[in-house]
């Protein structure tokens, strides 16, 4: 991410964005509502345009060439807030359909593969149920499954625990923690500080279309190096 | 002993309000003005319902070949109905032709029945109702219209009755659909020239009443068409009909394409699926099931509109009835015309509310996430 812009009609929401992710790095990033992290990572698979700079996912820069945005988001996994699964799907469709629309795959394989990432989860056997039935937790797990099924080399993260009722926060974050062990490249918007804590190599703060701080999470926790940043940890470690 | 009895008395709710006598009394008699409204309509059904079954059923004339047979009896003649039952089927259609008819319909039976077999596997169903939609109107233009194989010429202007309806509803409801829905991807496009296109397009047809786009089709259109250029004028019909109904189907579509969140469609295309990938397996599959009621209500609108071809000249189901009302044989029977026409009508429209009631059913796959 080079130098990103972005505005909504007038209204400047992000303000030269600059980032570089390492393969395998994993990248936490937070900041009060509004800040514009979920705009900034939306931009990464083109969910959201953007008027100035450049971004390039693995050597292929985000043009105006419809292909070329399909050719990124194929390789960009992303889990949302609200989980999104396709509800008149069952949840093994739901794994299988970009793998046999999109990759070409044949059925055969693509639900091998889907019943082994369920399988990571840990949803197997619910292979056969409708998201409808699924709880919170289950559905963004499968959600997840969705996303690695493709085995995409990046994946992001939209706030993956904000709409979940509290019992189900941990069974999602292990989930997100198995993955960061294997060595995916993972960018998570979240508020969950004990996340960032143990698997974050880096930690970004965001506000108001800003970068305001990048540091690992031990720094950016013991010694926040900007007043905003201070404000922010102060008000999220009160709740 | 005692325990149990209680026990059991909470389990179910109290007896008056699930017995007969709780529903009557909840429904029927729940006030002084409830009271006396359920008696009036008691009354008002006592007034009707047997005048109507003497005359429909007890004092009928179900037997004989003319008129006369109908003289002994006070209610209706269905003598009129019989001797006239294969003109309303088949209208001016050349007898020793009908086979070609009931083929067609016998075939259209058997190719479709799989597809309401719930035991049936999905992609086989795709496979044939596909298969079906392409190549059915195709043979049964041939069986209709002959001249292939061997089989005569049946001028379209001989069609008529019920096979006229079918006819005209079936290519009516099998265009409209696909062509609303493109219309209302379209209304909803990015692409402002497309969009303007569309809501013009829609605009149009729904502003103008079908009669009016009937009178245009045969009157008007032969005008401005270059002298010897001519085509049939119930394809003129069908064209006229399959549009217009189309903006209406394409409004009724985007009601259900607005009302799936717009996750969906981020979900989708996050994956790599492109847009008419994204629309086909992701969208419409939800925003069609959600406007299965509007769906099958603008279909039976349509079914029920065929019956307007009557002021171009086409003999459909009412168009035939009537015709024959005015044979002077047999003066003074409309009443049983248009039952019989008001019945057959009514089954047809029935029956596709109660299977789209039954679709939904099947569909329905828990909460919407």
């Amino acid at each position: 991410m080079e130098k990103v812009h972005k505005w909504y009609g007038t209204f400047h929401v992000l303000k030269d964005i600059n980032l570089i992710v390492h393969k395998s790095e994993r990248i936490v990033i937070c900041g009060p509502s509004g800040s514009g992290k979920s705009t900034a990572i939306r931009c990464i698979n083109r969910l959201e345009e953007y008027q100035r700079g450049r971004i390039v996912v693995d050597g292929l820069e985000l043009s105006n060439d419809v292909k070329q945005i399909e050719q990124v988001r194929r390789e960009v996994g992303m889990v949302f807030q609200h989980f999104n699964l396709f509800p008149h799907l069952s949840v093994l469709e739901n794994c299988v359909l970009a793998p046999i629309w999109v990759r070409k795959l044949p059925r055969k394989q693509a639900e091998e593969i889907a019943m082994s990432y369920l399988e990571r989860v840990k949803i197997p056997e619910q292979a056969n149920k409708y998201p409808g039935q699924l709880s919170g937790g289950q559905q963004q797990r499968v959600a997840i499954a969705r996303s690695l099924c493709m085995n995409p080399k990046i994946m992001l993260f939209d706030e993956p625990t904000s709409a979940l009722d509290p019992e189900m926060i941990k069974e999602v974050l292990d989930t997100m923690i198995a993955l960061a062990e294997d060595g995916m490249t993972m960018i998570c918007v979240t508020h969950e500080m004990g996340f960032a804590k143990t698997v974050a190599h880096r930690v970004i703060f965001m506000d108001s279309g800003e970068i305001i701080e990048e540091n690992t999470p031990e720094e950016f926790f013991t010694h926040p190096q900007s007043d905003r940043s201070k404000l922010f940890l102060s008000q999220i470690l009160h709740n | 002993m005692s325990e149990a009895h209680t026990s059991r008395s909470d389990d179910l709710p109290p007896a008056n309000t699930i017995s007969v006598f709780g529903w009557l009394k909840r429904n029927l008699f729940s006030s002084p003005f409830n009271i006396a409204l359920t008696i009036l309509a008691l009354y008002l059904l006592y007034l009707t319902i047997p005048p109507l079954l003497r005359w429909a059923l007890l004092d009928a004339t179900w037997s004989g070949d003319s008129r006369e047979a109908c003289q002994a009896h006070e209610g209706a003649c269905w003598v009129f109905i019989r001797v006239h039952f294969a003109q309303f089927i088949y209208g001016f259609y050349p007898e020793a032709q009908r086979w070609r008819v009931n083929t067609a319909f016998v075939l259209l039976i058997l190719g479709a029945a799989p597809l309401f077999i719930p035991k049936v596997p999905a992609p086989f169903k795709a496979r044939l109702g596909i298969g079906l939609l392409l190549l059915y109107p195709l043979i049964a233009l041939v069986l209709f219209k002959g001249g292939f194989f061997g089989l005569s010429v049946v001028d379209t202007s001989r069609w008529g009755g019920l096979l006229l309806t079918l006819v005209i509803a079936g290519v009516g409801m099998t265009a409209a659909l696909p062509l609303g829905i493109l219309l209302a991807l379209g209304r909803r496009s990015q692409m402002p020239a497309i969009q303007a296109l569309c809501v013009t397009f829609i605009e149009f047809w729904r502003g103008v009443p079908l009669i009016t786009v009937l009178f245009m089709s045969s009157v008007m259109l032969p005008l401005f068409l270059p002298a010897g250029m001519n085509f049939d004028k119930l394809l003129r019909a069908l064209i006229g009909i399959t549009l217009f109904q189309a903006a209406y189907m394409a409004e009724v579509v985007r009601g259900g394409l607005q009302a799936i969140p717009k996750g969906q469609f981020e979900a989708a295309i996050a994956l790599g699926l492109g847009y008419w990938k994204t629309m086909a397996l992701i969208v419409l599959p939800q925003a069609l099931k959600l406007v299965i009621p509007g769906i099958v209500n603008t279909f039976i609108t349509l079914f029920k509109d065929t019956s307007l071809v009557l002021i171009i000249g086409l003999f459909d189901l009412m168009n035939i009835v009537h015709n024959a009302t005015t044979n002077p044989a047999w003066l003074g029977f409309s009443t049983e015309g248009y039952v019989f026409a008001a019945t057959v009508y009514w089954l047809f429209c029935f029956s596709m509310s109660r299977y789209s009631q039954n679709l939904e059913k099947r569909l329905h796959t828990g909460h919407k996430a």
